[in-house]
């Protein structure tokens, strides 16, 4: 962990989908107990939530979502969404959020990996994202640029948003799983590297930390599924924020790690019984990507709100006549960047 | 989704493949890459003296060219290979008649993997080459046509076949192929660090290509593959794969190829002198400031639908755009387009085979 970070500058969002987070809680504990953490309940479970003692930590619950937004705007918060709402009422610089399905992994060494310093360390140092380095992270202890890397664009930029990865059970799709029931990803690949500018990808929100001061308002619940449902194959919110945020760090010269740190990500659900609910979300991909890939934001837009105003308005004019969803999620984008004013900015 | 080719054997590729190995002093080496490559065949390109004798360990089958023999087969055109520099090996490339070129330097070394295993690296860069590459959208789980990984959610079906493969580059363990500067502040820095991933460059995003461990698809993208003038009588150095793998960057990302990168790795044994590198590499440190932001910016015309043709279009582009950097750019761009004459007039259909004038260099067996 960096040492000129304070741990009260990170929050860890955990959005609460299952109701005893009990083991969870205990698997992360040595690395998660000395953090603030925020845990949002899905406003839809509706068992009581089981967290064991010892953390410093916030719950929010239906109720106080609805306090802080209103119980009309609260229904954006459904699902894997609820983690939105930690992002919106967090005063943190830094934050990192996990699935409550996955647990800590060790590396290849045997040694625990503590994902949090990991997510801080890609966060607080810089990316590269004009030039591939084909030893990837040159930050890291070890590597360096290689020969051939331009000198003035070694000092890099800043890192927004580290994207972490999943032992066991990757993030497929519901199809690509149902299609290899027993495939489990056991490789450990010990890289971090910076998605290079104009380079978009699924960025899957099962494992992710951001700089909240800079990119924060970029990551939003937008887009629902129709069959949209409590388990990733059957959501693709994640994936649309992300391209979003991708887009708005080009944009603004930020930029975005992908690599470590892994997470353990246990079996849950059954990709066949999902396949019918997120077929939905493969197709839409089709008209995702290369429209995200299309979109360039005006030399006007400087701030993160702006931009995400501008993208929304993008998505309005491109795709909303080509689905209700798509003008749906423009207008919650919008609607988003006026929560995040209200709500989100620090007083 | 990916299919898992490796779940079968990784066909050799030993009619199919050339090994180019530029050398100067002894190819010893290949004693430890012996059961790897001695189903195939070498291609040697002597550099410096010819009247050197370069001892090639017995049982090989090569084919072994030094200066005498790059002048006498492309005559004039000889001019646009370099002299006193590995940037010789293209001319291995422009003579070889397979369908794959894999090319090595004589201080690479056969690697261990994490458990132990002496790694294929050859074989590894023929999986490579074999699947396809993921240019347009990148996908966080690295080579999707790998065993054991596949494709994310998100990521589009329409684009999960891919583009064919042209180049594969591999890393390498040990020394690291740092700059001179580099090297001066961090001299006993060693790259002990073993990703085990192959992933594609994306598409539009340049790389510092290293020529040490290197395998592309020769019909799809070999013309491209230039390695500049370095060397004797040049002002640089140390620059020619770096050269060569901008233009063929370009020109890939131009007729929709992919390049991967990551495994193999290979072992790395030879700490070059830095302040001979420097020397080298001094002014390709200023030029490519100027070089990389060409490169990211030019645009081939539509109409280039060739690999020569693009070469071609670059070497204008280069006169016109780098030239007013150093007059060098400009013999540069001359050069490239000898390079493509040089090209053609060798593999021109019903040309014979580029035959070695040393007794020493005959096929053997």
């Amino acid at each position: 962990m960096s040492l000129s970070i304070k741990d009260d500058e990170i929050d860890i969002v955990i959005g609460a989908l299952r109701p005893d987070l009990t083991s969870f809680m205990n698997e992360w504990r040595t690395i998660f107990s000395r953090f603030h953490l925020i845990i949002v309940k899905d406003p839809d479970l509706k068992e009581e939530l089981k967290i064991p003692e010892g953390f410093n930590l916030d719950v929010y619950k239906k109720p106080d979502i609805d306090r802080v937004v209103g119980t009309s705007t609260s229904t954006i918060f459904s699902g894997y969404s609820c983690r939105y709402f930690g992002y919106l009422v967090s005063r943190k610089k830094y934050i990192i959020s996990v699935d409550d399905d996955c647990y800590p992994v060790k590396d290849n060494k045997g040694i625990l990996v503590d994902a949090v310093a990991q997510h801080i360390t890609n966060l607080t140092t810089p990316a590269t994202p004009f030039f591939f380095n084909t030893l990837y992270d040159p930050f890291t202890e070890g590597a360096d640029f290689v020969r051939g890397y331009p000198f003035s664009l070694r000092s890099g930029v800043q890192c927004a948003l580290s994207c972490g990865l999943w032992l066991n059970l990757a993030d497929y799709d519901a199809p690509t799983q149902a299609l290899k029931p027993e495939e489990r990803n056991s490789r450990y690949v010990d890289a971090v590297l910076t998605v290079p500018a104009r380079t978009l990808m699924p960025i899957s929100g099962i494992n992710i930390a951001f700089n909240r001061e800079v990119i924060g308002p970029a990551l939003l619940p937008s887009l629902r599924l129709g069959g949209e449902g409590k388990f990733r194959w059957e959501t693709m919110e994640d994936i649309w924020s992300g391209m979003c945020v991708k887009v708005v760090c080009d944009h603004l010269g930020l930029g975005v790690k992908t690599g470590m740190p892994y997470v353990w990500r246990n079996d849950r659900g059954d990709a066949i019984a999902s396949l019918r609910k997120e077929w939905e979300g493969v197709k839409l991909m089709e008209e995702v990507v290369p429209f995200f890939q299309s979109v360039r934001l005006s030399r006007e837009a400087t701030t993160t709100e702006d931009c995400v105003a501008e993208v929304a308005n993008v998505v309005k004019e491109q795709l909303g006549s080509k689905d209700p969803m798509f003008a749906r999620a423009a207008k919650a984008m919008v609607d988003w960047v006026k929560l995040w004013k209200s709500v989100g900015s620090s007083t | 989704m990916a299919t898992a080719p490796s779940a079968k054997l990784t066909p050799l590729l030993k009619d199919e493949l050339d090994i180019v190995i530029p050398t100067i002093r002894n190819l010893d080496f290949l004693e430890m890459w012996r059961p790897f490559f001695e189903q195939y065949h070498l291609i040697i390109v002597q550099d410096g003296d010819p009247s050197k004798k370069i001892r090639v360990p017995d049982g090989f089958d090569y084919q072994l060219y030094n200066r005498n023999d790059v002048n006498r087969i492309l005559g004039p055109k000889a001019s646009c290979i370099s002299f006193k520099d590995s940037a010789c090996r293209c001319f291995g490339y422009l003579v070889s008649k397979k369908k794959y070129i894999f090319t090595i330097d004589d201080d690479c070394f056969v690697a261990k993997d994490p458990s132990g295993k002496e790694i294929n690296a050859l074989e590894q860069h023929i999986k490579n080459l074999l699947t396809p590459s993921t240019t347009h959208f990148f996908n966080t789980l690295y080579d999707p046509y790998r065993e054991g990984a596949d494709f994310v959610r998100g990521y589009p079906f329409s684009l999960r076949e891919g583009a064919p493969t042209a180049v594969s580059h591999g890393l390498w363990l040990n020394i690291p192929d740092y700059d001179a500067p580099t090297q001066l502040v961090k001299p006993l820095e060693r790259n002990t660090r073993y990703v085990d991933a192959v992933m594609t460059v994306p598409k539009g995003t340049l790389f510092p290509m290293c020529g040490m461990n290197l395998a592309f698809d020769r019909e799809l993208i070999g013309p491209a593959m230039y390695f500049g003038l370095m060397g004797d009588g040049q002002p640089i150095g140390r620059y020619d794969d770096m050269w060569a793998g901008w233009c063929m960057k370009v020109i890939c990302d131009h007729l929709g190829l992919g390049v991967k990168t990551g495994l193999p790795y290979i072992w790395h044994s030879k700490a070059s002198n830095p302040f001979v590198n420097l020397k080298k590499e001094y002014k390709g440190i200023f030029w490519q400031e100027k070089a990389i932001p060409f490169f990211q910016s030019v645009s081939l015309p539509k109409e280039c639908s060739s690999v020569e043709k693009c070469h071609l279009a670059l070497a204008g582009e280069v006169k016109s755009k780098l030239g007013e950097v150093d007059p060098y750019f400009i013999k540069l761009a001359d050069a490239m387009v000898t390079w493509i004459e040089a090209w053609n007039m060798v593999n021109s259909p019903g040309e014979k085979p580029a035959m070695t004038s040393l007794p020493n260099a005959t096929s053997k067996k």
